[in-house]
This record gives C-alpha cells, structure tokens and sequence, in this order.
C-alpha cells in the first residue's frame, strides 16, 4: 500500500510516531552532549580537580595515544577473546551438565544442595583459588569467568529442560522414542530459547568474571589498564577504559542477540 | 475371529506417598477390526489410564492387552492438544513418527506425500503449525499418527481443545479420513453427543474404580456421518439412555 492510500487518520498517527521517535532520540544526544559539556565547564573552570576527575578532553587525548601505540586493540583484544571464550564455555557446559541432570532425576535429586550452594556463593571469591591451581595468566582468568557464569546456566537450562510439554514427550513414546531421541527431538530444540536467553546473561557475567580476574592476576587486559591507572593516580586511564570496557561489552551483547535471533529466527516462526 | 483388540481383565491401581488408588477394576473389550468404539464414563473413572494402557505408556497391574492377537503393538495416539512442533514444519511434523522409528523409506514418505494430497494438506507442507488453523492442525496431527501405518489409533479427547463449532466441522473431517482408511479406533471422550455421532459401539464406564457399566452398539442411524448423524430421532434417544447410565448428579 502506498502512503496516498492511507487515510487521514492513519497518516496523522504514522506522523505522530516518527515525531516521537524522533523526540526520544534527540533526548539521548542531548543527555550525553550535556553531561560531556559540563564535566569539560567543571575542568576548565575549577569546580572540580581533573586531575582526580579527569576530563572530556583528557580521556580524549588519552584514547588517542592508546590508539596510536596500539595498546587500544591489544587490551581491548585480550578481554574481549577472554570474554568470548569464557561466555561460550559457560554455556556449553553448563548446558552439558543440565542435561546429565534431565537424564537422571537422581543425580540432579542428590546434587541439588550442593547447586543450592555453589549458586549462592559469589564465585569472584574463588579467584585466588584459581590463581594458585591455574597460574597468574589467562588460564586462571577464564577459570573465573566459567565459574561466574557456569552455575546459573545449569540451574536455568535444567529448569528449562525439566519444563518441557509433558505432552510432547509423551507423544514421542507413543511412537517408541528413545530417551536420546525425546532429549535431541524435543527437550533440546524446546530449549533453544531458554539456552539462547542464558548466553546472552553469560555475556554480562563473563565481564565481570574477565575484569575481576584482570584486576587480580593480569599484566594485559581492560581490568588491567584499570587497575594500574588507579595505582598510578592516572584517572585519564582509568576514564579511557572504562569507556572503552562500557562500548565492548555493549557491542558484544548486541552482536550475540543479532547472532541468536539470526539463529532461532529460522526455526521459529510465529 | 481375530479381534483388532482384546483387553482381558485389566485392572490398575495406583501407588503414591499419600495411598493407593484403584483407577480400574476388571476391563474387558473385544474390538473387531474397523470398529469405532468410544468410552464415555464421569470425570476421574480411569478412562485416560485405560487408553494409556492400551496403547503401552502404562502398565496395567493386572490382565493383558493383545492387538491382532499379539502382544506387540503398533498403535497410533491422538491427544486432545495437536502437540505439533513448533520449530518443524507441517511436512517435517508429519514425518516425526516415521523418523524415530527409522522407517523414512521412500515407500512411506511417498504414503505421506499421497495422504497429504488426498487431504488437501501439500499447500501448507512447508509451513508452520502456527500458520495453521485449529482444525488443520488436527487433521496435520491425525496424518503424522497414520504415517507409521498404525494397527489401531487410540483417539484421547481429540477434539476438546477446539471451540463448539470447530470441534462439529473436525470431527466429520477426522472421522471420514478414519474410515477412509479403514482403522479401528478407540476413542475417550466426555462428550456423549461426539460419542454417539462417531461410534459403532459406546461403553459407560462407572465412577472410580472404573468398571464397564453398560455396553451400547450404536446401530440405528442410516446416516454416515457424525453431523447428519445428529439430525436423526435415533440420537436423542441414545443420548437419553447413556445419560441415564452416567447418573450425573450435581
């Protein structure tokens, strides 16, 4: 239908809501131009010390060193690779050991306290732990990250798993399925969203697990970037990366939810 | 005479924490091939457990189940839901039988081919059960249980989940491809109008433990099918008589 073929009405509401897309996305770029303006007025005029609140300009002078050196890609390279790694993992097992759990009602029935325990634990008070089993290098970093992320995959994906349209299975049995074939043809592909839903959760959790390991262990990597800034009292630094940290982890995010609805958009169609 | 199905005194109790639970007490049934038999009885007389026994998913405490004679069956079950996958298309929905059994020879998928001709289904093949109506998605569930050529259909309240006048159009439409294929089906339902619409033979079930009551043979219609079934003087006066039998008091 083309847009003379509208009637009024509809022309009216098709305009409104252009206008308030519009409003909103003008309010994003002033919210950021302002608050950019005024933290650079502060510096500028004395309100505040840039040398421990650093300013627009100085993170900006410093973003462009750190690109110009190199270091920009190699730090941000480093948490991301371990980020990736660490989120994939995750999931993949997690969702390996939520099916042993569906397959025997017993074993999940046993281990359940223990679950109960790991989960409530915070895992970021294991790093040390690893530290000393994995060495202060990546290793022990994306042994953080697993076990920030690994637990609540299992517990989300068994629930998922243990969800699954009794009907469906029963269905299966009428047609003599296997306990394979219930677990491949219906309660894995039911899931996908479920499985899906938690690697987008373990993206989040992976930066957690990959700047505390930074923090910790690491001679490279945007927790690491951090922490020394902060050592050395260069807040400039600190801005930088962070910034740099905040932009990674969103792309990142929005990548894996492009990539899952490219992935489950072709089997569900509604 | 080779019956379709012979149940000999099953009976089946329950154990659960709480107690046991007699569901069913001393079924007996001889179906003959090509037979359409309902069961109709009050709400928790077993009559579920009963079709689940049959068809295997259950095993009765006691008595025995022969389909053609053997032990070893082959049945087909519709649910009151479609229980189509949402992620597979209408084609690959149908053929889900055939693939876990390992049976998707060219001879079957070109039987599944024809009955989705014959039932005017091929135009949906590669769409998805979303994209269908209530009734087509029934008649996609009935075809993917036929595709493994079974020896009887067990029939669980098929048409429950559809509305009052869905549910009149598809049980005209899955009671004609039924005899169009010449199986014997045996069917649950609360509905004693959808009973005695579609049935040869009608048999009450008494409350819990479920026991047969009274046996009809729905003989008296020249009707032959379930909707104009329901226009003859014949009608009113089964469903008199098995209303009786049921004895519902509120």
């Amino acid at each position: 239908m083309s847009i003379s073929e509208l009637s009024a009405e509809r022309k009216l509401y098709l305009r409104a809501l252009q206008r308030e897309k519009h409003f909103v996305l003008c309010m994003r770029i002033l919210i950021l131009v302002f608050i950019i303006a005024l933290w650079e007025l502060a510096a500028t005029m004395g309100w505040i010390d840039d040398f421990i609140m650093s300013s627009p300009s100085r993170i900006f002078e410093t973003l462009k060193n750190l690109f110009i050196s190199g270091e920009l890609f190699y730090h941000t390279g480093i948490s991301c690779f371990e980020t990736v790694i660490g989120f994939i993992c995750g999931t993949v097992f997690g969702t390996l050991i939520a099916a042993l759990l569906w397959w025997s009602s017993r074993l999940s029935s046993i281990l359940d306290p223990y679950l109960i325990m790991l989960n409530s634990l915070p895992k970021t008070a294991l790093g040390p732990i690893f530290i000393v089993w994995a060495g202060s290098g990546t290793g022990a970093i994306i042994a953080v990250t697993i076990a920030v992320s690994i637990i609540v995959t299992i517990l989300e994906v068994y629930t998922g798993f243990k969800q699954t349209d009794e009907d469906l299975i029963r269905l299966m049995k009428t047609f003599g399925a296997t306990k394979l074939q219930i677990f491949l043809k219906v309660v894995l592909p039911a899931n996908y969203e479920t499985i899906m839903n938690s690697l987008k959760v373990n993206v989040g959790l992976s930066w957690v697990g990959v700047i505390v390991g930074e923090f910790l262990v690491s001679k490279a990597g945007l927790g690491y970037l951090i922490v020394y800034g902060s050592a050395v009292f260069k807040m400039d630094l600190v801005m930088a990366s962070v910034i740099i940290l905040a932009i990674s982890a969103t792309l990142m995010y929005q990548f894996v939810l492009l990539a899952g609805k490219k992935i489950l958009g072709k089997r569900i169609k509604v | 005479m080779q019956y379709a199905l012979k149940v000999e005194s099953v009976s089946m109790k329950y154990q659960a924490k709480n107690g046991e639970v007699e569901a069913l007490r001393d079924i007996s049934l001889l179906v003959p091939e090509g037979e359409f038999l309902s069961i109709v009885g009050p709400s928790g007389c077993g009559k579920s457990t009963l079709l689940s026994i049959i068809s295997g998913l259950e095993k009765s405490s006691s008595g025995n189940i022969k389909v053609f004679g053997s032990e070893e069956s082959r049945i087909g079950y519709m649910f009151q839901k479609d229980n189509l996958f949402p992620w597979r298309t209408i084609f690959d929905n149908i053929l889900l039988g055939l693939e876990i059994r390992k049976e998707l020879t060219e001879e079957n998928i070109s039987y599944v081919e024809e009955m989705l001709d014959r039932y005017g289904l091929s135009d949906f093949k590669n769409k998805y059960p979303q994209q269908l109506s209530g009734g087509m998605r029934q008649r996609c569930a009935l075809i993917r249980t036929l595709a493994t050529k079974p020896d009887i259909l067990l029939l669980d309240e098929p048409f429950s989940a559809l509305d009052y006048q869905t549910r009149l159009a598809v049980s005209d439409d899955i009671y004609s491809i039924i005899k169009h294929e010449n199986k014997t089906a045996i069917m649950v339902s609360h509905d004693i109008s959808e009973c005695i619409s579609m049935s040869d033979t009608v048999v009450v079930l008494s409350k819990r433990p479920g026991m047969i009551k009274k046996i009809f043979s729905i003989d008296g219609f020249l009707a032959k099918t379930p909707l104009k079934r329901r226009d003859e003087a014949a009608f009113s006066a089964y469903f008199n008589a098995i209303w009786r039998e049921l004895d519902v008091h509120i």
